[in-house]
């Protein structure tokens, strides 16, 4: 068939320069979408959970490691079972227990993040009680190296109301 | 909740001599009126010496109005908290739990103890269903706000309650009180010590009553 190589290459060749660019642009935004969509994910999610609630109980805990292939940065997080989701950092002050909101969370390169003690995700305004058994759908919200947002869905079981955090004790 | 909700800042500041022993336990020095060679050694704070004659008057969880006096006779494991708390609350008393068993037969004579800090949205009926979730012997308290103030400065707490940007922050003392069968607070225990070192301190407490 003669077609095609008659169709585009003459295209190509006679078309303005914005018609090739728009072309390319085009092209180029086809290939970012088809790499996003078979890019393996930004972070490894490791032992991702949430923490049951009473009835009456209107917020709750995630706790996972986040490992990321590249520099990024958690910014915020979704969960359809709740109004507002957070990324807090808690520290002591002496023997105080004081919790903020963080804007954002870096997530250095190939290195594991522990949201576990200093650093969780708040569940706030939830819809429901959370029962074991249960697994709740988190978006988190990040921005990757070239500063793209990106999201990524966790699924986390809900684990038992009393269950205990492993504390790391360094002086031992 | 509304933006006219004061910050609220409740402060107990332990005395300068504690604070003093503080320091010279950490370093290894003795101090003055430290426990007697005869006296256990225990993994938290030893505050036998200071003789804080603690108390409170709460409403516990089905209430009854309660005094620290109402559980003489017990080992009193007590803590400060609130039910929205989404880590240090839930895992200290899951670690009172954990001692209660640790101890065996003598975990029954152990009286797991929270107070809120949040009495406004920790409601009775919230307490009742949070509190013996980790164990069923636990008791939840609450009081009105004067009483939880007057709590917690028996107790040499902090707590603050503050709206920030939409948010309700609660900062608290996440410390644990362990209060021997007398109604005498012995050891203050940091929120990461663990079970082990707990129910340590609190077998202890028990064999000094006896």
């Amino acid at each position: 068939m003669m077609g095609k190589a008659h169709t585009s290459e003459p295209w190509a060749r006679f078309a303005p320069a914005a018609a090739r660019l728009a072309w390319r642009i085009l092209g180029g935004v086809a290939l970012c979408a088809g790499a996003a969509a078979h890019a393996p994910a930004l972070l490894t999610v490791g032992n991702p959970w949430v923490r049951a609630t009473v009835e009456g109980q209107t917020g709750s805990g995630a706790y996972m490691e986040l490992t990321s292939r590249e520099d990024a940065r958690l910014t915020g997080a979704s969960a359809s079972v709740a109004e507002r989701v957070e990324v807090h950092e808690m520290r002591m002050d002496h023997d105080m227990m004081r919790m903020r909101r963080l804007d954002s969370l870096a997530l250095p390169k190939n290195t594991t993040v522990a949201l576990d003690h200093q650093y969780h995700i708040m569940l706030i305004g939830l819809r429901r009680q959370l029962q074991v058994g249960q697994t709740v759908q988190l978006t988190l919200h990040l921005i990757d190296a070239t500063g793209a947002r990106r999201d990524q869905d966790v699924l986390a079981p809900v684990r038992a109301l009393n269950t205990a955090m492993d504390h790391p004790r360094p002086h031992e | 909740m509304s933006n006219s909700r004061h910050c609220r800042h409740r402060a107990a500041r332990a005395p300068l001599a504690l604070a003093l022993w503080a320091c010279l336990a950490a370093a290894g020095l003795p101090a003055q009126g430290a426990p007697s060679a005869t006296a256990p050694t225990m993994h938290g704070r030893d505050v036998s010496a200071e003789h804080w004659n603690a108390s409170f008057t709460l409403t516990d969880m089905n209430g009854r109005q309660r005094t620290l006096g109402d559980f003489a006779g017990k080992v009193v494991l007590l803590s400060f908290g609130y039910t929205h708390c989404p880590d240090v609350c839930p895992t200290t008393l899951a670690k009172f739990a954990q001692v209660r068993r640790l101890l065996g037969a003598d975990g029954q004579r152990v009286q797991g103890l929270f107070v809120t800090v949040d009495p406004e949205r920790d409601t009775l009926e919230l307490l009742r269903r949070f509190v013996p979730a980790f164990d069923p012997t636990f008791v939840g308290l609450r009081g009105t706000e004067a009483q939880t103030d007057a709590a917690a400065r028996a107790f040499h707490a902090n707590y603050e309650i503050t709206d920030f940007r939409g948010s309700i922050l609660v900062d608290h003392t996440a410390a644990t009180y362990v209060v021997d069968s007398r109604g005498q607070v012995r050891v203050v225990t940091p929120y990461d010590q663990s079970a082990g070192d707990l129910a340590q301190d609190v077998a202890a407490v028990l064999r000094s009553g006896e």
